[in-house]
């Protein structure tokens, strides 16, 4: 084994480890269990950092004797279960290593976050247990280069998720009972929908190809055309219910407003991710020509989840709801990108992902700060959060900002590109989707502002001014500043990102086309 | 003529009907609890190791009608057929018997039924599964089958003072006996057509085909497979299986939904592959519209139930749906007679295994959550059980998270994967998709459970830790391990089920 594997394997191992570790300690050593768990995420996190192949851009690492579009920096190929043409196949290019360091970085963040603050009644140690096994799931999605394997760690995220959101969810004492119980379930169910959708999409293409080797099958290597349109429906409709596009999103704002603020932040950061990654990977790698023919119909979609999150987001009154919806506004633009099926757009897709990941994170982290404080979401109950409190607004400000793409910061390039990719794309409908996408983007503006406006400014609400308000705890910060810095760091530098994908979303737009 | 009799086949037999008897004389000369339950536990152990080096062995077959083609080579016509998939069979059942056996021990010892009559009957039942899974003709198959279901009628009524078991008994006695009837007017029919019984001479297709007995053996072909399908509850021939599992004592439940359903599935696995191969499409359209039809509707009516037997009943319903699933596209695609077919069949058995192991440990799990002799009760009843017996609540969680096909419960997952794959593998893309879409529906009520289990309990009248019986424990725990076992190597399994 090379040290590159190693790495490889530490990086899905350590989270899986520290998830057991963590289920064995004792109730009474509540506080050790997570500061445990947050060992492992930390230690997972320095594992993914070591993947990093500086040589790996363009040529990456790849055998002589194959000319794949995915060409892995670091590989690793065991036989599991030749039954099922399922092999342990693992491998990381530019297009995955910036997705695993934000899972593992906002899983560790998330893990400090809880060993500050406990989650109440519920015991805070499975909490963190629940929170590295959804890691496991993530990262081994990301990794994955076989597509049975893909799909088993696609499922492995389902009911540690649902068990967060029911579990850890509904703090709010508004809200009905039980009314976290049932968002888990939608959130379960729709997503399970997506996955046995994808079960059946992935089993298309094997029995058609005889083998589930995403190396090889990228290109659409032999598939004929009925095969590439039934997979990449299949497929596309999976991710679409995982990313999610509208019309399939309708269990997201339920799940983000009941889950618990680390969940929120997991959901909206990594797992969310899951879908898009997917799609470009998947859906469009193995079936270009599914892709090709389905393009417009992924450009209409995405454009229709911008405006129809922008308009929903304008009329809004709760605050987590309102990121919430934020989000399928934004994965819209990432779709969109992916639609154009160009290497603009995917770059902006990638791009977007990170950044929408970080921002979004970072997001849910301050609404669950001011939910903590002051009880409500109400955006009528929270005027005036600058006299209170004005690091905690300001850095609200700084969020809302980043996220509705300000030049400099990371939300920008995303959503500038993907309507770029549009417009190159040419001809009628691109143009139009270009432009309506534009539209949606100031409507992000507006409705962004409008929060700013509800939130930070005006007089003191009673609630804002009765509550105690504690000042910014030092948990918090830590959890904060990470994602700060990258919204800034992204922003200015996108080669951050964009560097590492740049080779291979070429490779891959030269097989795609 | 007259012939040897390969005793060496006929050993898991012999041993499984010795324990049969064995145990009537320790009841009647010992007249000790502890005596009969060990006698039937040790000879349904001593079967599975039969079993298991028979496995190992050669193909043995005897009582044939014809000669072999060459010295040493396995004679055609065989009735009693001991190969590899025999002794798997064989194994499968002795060892769910002796898990059975285990889980009734607390119910036994409480004197919630007659221990005699009771082990007696259950290693009456074991023999009928291991014949069956020799069975060479419809007619050793039919009589195996019936030797198999005949003591459960019994054991079903055998809770005393209980009218809900004397019920359930009287339902599944008079629909098993129609259904065997049914099923042996199919294979006469069948016999009628082709003048033969034999699954080999069967599945070579009739030496002079003539057209005017021809629709005979369709209808045969038909009432056969209904018949079978009642073994299985498959809809619409299930009604009985929800009120027979509920009024039956819990163990009995158990060996219901695992070892009678493994022998209904065996039964038509073997029907199908074998004799049915000339009327595949015929017998491919009933068994996929069966599979639609008894996953969806068990799958639903399962949703609102209230009753856990009733709820784990009725998603074994289901659960037989996607047994069947592989099977019927198989054989709606008569051209592919080779490769596809014979994957749908081991795909099949695979699921089926992964499917017994599972429901077993539910069993266990809700036996020793529950009171030695108790039935199953309400689900509102488990509400926080998980957080008195944090072990058993974890098994029963995982058993039902892998009978709903998701991780953590692997091996439930690799199960509905094969199905899956075998159906697209064999150009059946829309039994897929009800299949997967099915998956969805299932998910919801064993989460159901699951979340109930973790539940908050709102009285506070709770009834103590009391402690798990250890054979309960030990059968719990071995099923779970196993089912955590080829759940990370499903191999094992695929590989002792390849056709």
């Amino acid at each position: 084994m090379t040290a590159g594997q190693v790495a490889l394997v530490a990086t899905l191992a350590l989270p899986a480890l520290g998830a057991a570790a963590v289920a064995l300690v004792p109730a009474r050593a509540d506080r050790a269990g997570r500061v445990l768990g947050t060992v492992f995420a930390a230690l997972a996190l320095v594992a993914s950092l070591l993947i990093y192949r500086p040589d790996g851009g363009w040529f990456g690492y790849a055998p002589a004797n194959r000319a794949s579009a995915v060409r892995p920096w670091h590989e690793l190929d065991l036989t599991w279960v030749p039954g099922l043409e399922l092999r342990f196949h693992l491998g990381v290019d530019g297009i995955s290593y910036p997705l695993v360091v934000l899972t593992t970085l906002l899983t560790l963040l998330c893990c400090a976050y809880t060993v500050g603050r406990s989650p109440g009644a519920r015991p805070g140690r499975t909490l963190v247990a629940l929170l590295l096994v959804i890691e496991v799931g993530v990262l081994g999605t990301f990794l994955a280069l076989d597509l049975v394997l893909f799909f088993l760690f696609f499922e492995v995220v389902l009911l540690p998720m649902y068990a967060v959101i029911a579990g850890w969810g509904g703090d709010d004492p508004r809200a009905e009972a039980g009314a976290h119980r049932a968002a888990a379930r939608k959130f379960v169910l729709y997503t399970l929908f997506g996955s046995v959708l994808m079960l059946v999409g992935v089993f298309t293409v094997v029995a058609a190809a005889g083998t589930a080797d995403i190396v090889a099958l990228t290109g659409g290597a032999g598939l004929s055309r009925p095969v590439q349109l039934a997979a990449f429906a299949l497929l596309a409709i999976a991710f679409a219910v995982k990313s999610p596009l509208w019309p399939l999103h309708t269990w997201l704002p339920d799940a983000h407003t009941q889950a618990p603020t680390v969940g929120s932040v997991m959901l909206a950061g990594v797992l969310l991710k899951m879908g898009t990654y997917g799609l470009i990977r998947v859906a469009v790698g193995v079936a270009p020509e599914g892709a090709r023919w389905a393009a417009p119909v992924l450009g209409v979609l995405a454009v229709a989840a911008i405006i129809v999150g922008a308009l929903v987001c304008l009329a809004q009154t709760e605050l987590k709801r309102l990121i919430a919806y934020s989000s399928v506004g934004h994965m819209g633009f990432v779709l969109l990108g992916v639609a154009t099926l160009t290497a603009t757009g995917l770059q902006a897709a990638l791009i977007g992902n990170i950044a929408h990941g970080v921002i979004t994170g970072l997001l849910f982290f301050l609404a669950g700060a001011i939910k903590d404080r002051f009880h409500t979401g109400a955006l009528d109950d929270l005027g005036g959060l600058r006299e209170r409190m004005p690091a905690l607004s300001g850095l609200l400000g700084y969020a809302a900002i980043a996220s509705l793409g300000l030049p400099g910061l990371a939300g920008f390039w995303g959503e500038a590109f993907a309507v770029v990719a549009a417009l190159r794309r040419g001809g009628p409908l691109w143009t139009t989707l270009a432009v309506i996408a534009a539209v949606g983007g100031a409507l992000t503006a507006a409705y962004f502002l409008r929060l700013l406006r509800r939130v930070t400014h005006g007089p003191a609400s009673p609630v804002v001014a009765g509550a105690g308000g504690a000042p910014i705890a030092g948990v918090e910060l830590a959890a904060w500043a990470p994602l700060v810095v990258l919204a800034l760091a992204v922003g200015l530098v996108p080669t951050l990102v964009l560097g590492l994908a740049q080779g291979p979303v070429g490779a891959l737009v030269e097989a795609v086309r | 003529m007259t012939q040897a009799v390969d005793n060496l086949a006929l050993l898991p037999a012999y041993l499984a009907a010795g324990t049969a008897v064995l145990v009537l004389l320790a009841d009647l000369l010992v007249a000790r609890r502890g005596v009969t339950v060990a006698t039937a536990l040790l000879g349904a152990l001593g079967t599975a190791t039969a079993a298991g080096f028979a496995a190992a062995g050669p193909v043995r077959a005897t009582f044939c009608g014809g000669l072999p083609a060459a010295l040493g080579a396995t004679p055609p016509d065989c009735s009693y057929v001991a190969d590899r998939r025999a002794a798997l069979i064989a194994l499968l059942f002795a060892l769910l018997t002796a898990g059975v056996l285990a889980l009734a021990a607390p119910a036994l010892a409480a004197g919630a039924a007659p221990v005699g009559e009771f082990c007696f009957l259950l290693a009456c039942a074991m023999t009928g599964g291991v014949v069956l899974g020799a069975a060479g003709d419809l007619i050793t198959l039919i009589v195996a089958l019936e030797t198999l279901t005949l003591p459960l009628y019994v054991l079903v009524g055998l809770r005393r003072r209980a009218v809900a078991s004397a019920e359930a008994a009287v339902t599944f006695f008079v629909v098993s006996v129609v259904a065997t009837a049914v099923a042996l007017l199919g294979a006469a029919l069948i016999y009628a057509d082709t003048g033969a019984v034999h699954l080999d001479l069967l599945a070579a297709g009739p030496a002079t085909p003539s057209p005017a007995t021809e629709r005979l053996g369709r209808v045969g072909v038909v009432l056969l497979l209904v018949g079978l399908a009642f073994k299985v509850a498959a809809v619409p021939l299930h009604a009985w299986a929800p009120a027979t599992y509920d009024g039956a004592p819990l163990p009995v439940a158990a060996y219901l939904s695992t070892a009678s359903k493994l022998g209904g599935a065996v039964a038509i696995i073997y029907v199908v592959v074998g004799a049915l191969r000339p009327w595949a499409q015929v017998s491919g359209v009933v068994l996929a519209g069966l599979a639609v039809l008894t996953m969806t509707v068990g799958n639903v009516v399962a949703l609102r139930q209230t009753r856990m037997v009733r709820l784990l009943a009725w998603s074994s319903v289901a659960q037989a749906g996607y047994i069947l699933a592989p099977l019927g596209a198989a054989a709606v695609d008569a051209g592919r007679t080779g490769d596809a077919g014979t994957t749908a069949v081991a795909t099949a058995l695979t699921y089926t295994v992964f499917f017994v192991l599972l429901e077993l440990a539910a069993f266990a799990a809700v036996v020793a959550l529950r009171a030695p002799g108790a039935d199953g009760g309400r689900i509102a009843d488990y509400r926080g059980a998980a957080r008195r017996h944090p072990w058993v609540g974890a098994a029963l969680v995982l058993a039902l998270v892998g009978l709903a096909g998701l991780p953590p419960g692997l091996a439930g997952l690799f199960a509905k994967v094969a199905v899956v794959r075998s159906l697209l593998g064999g150009g059946a893309g829309w039994l897929a998709l009800a299949v997967a879409l099915n998956a969805v529906i299932g998910l919801a009520y064993y989460l159901r459970v699951a979340t109930t289990l973790y539940g908050r309990r709102t009285d506070d009248a709770a009834d103590g830790r009391a402690r798990v019986p250890w054979p309960v424990a030990a059968t719990l725990g071995a099923a779970t391990l196993v089912a955590i076992v080829v759940g990370f190597a499903p191999q094992l399994v695929l590989d002792a089920t390849a056709w």
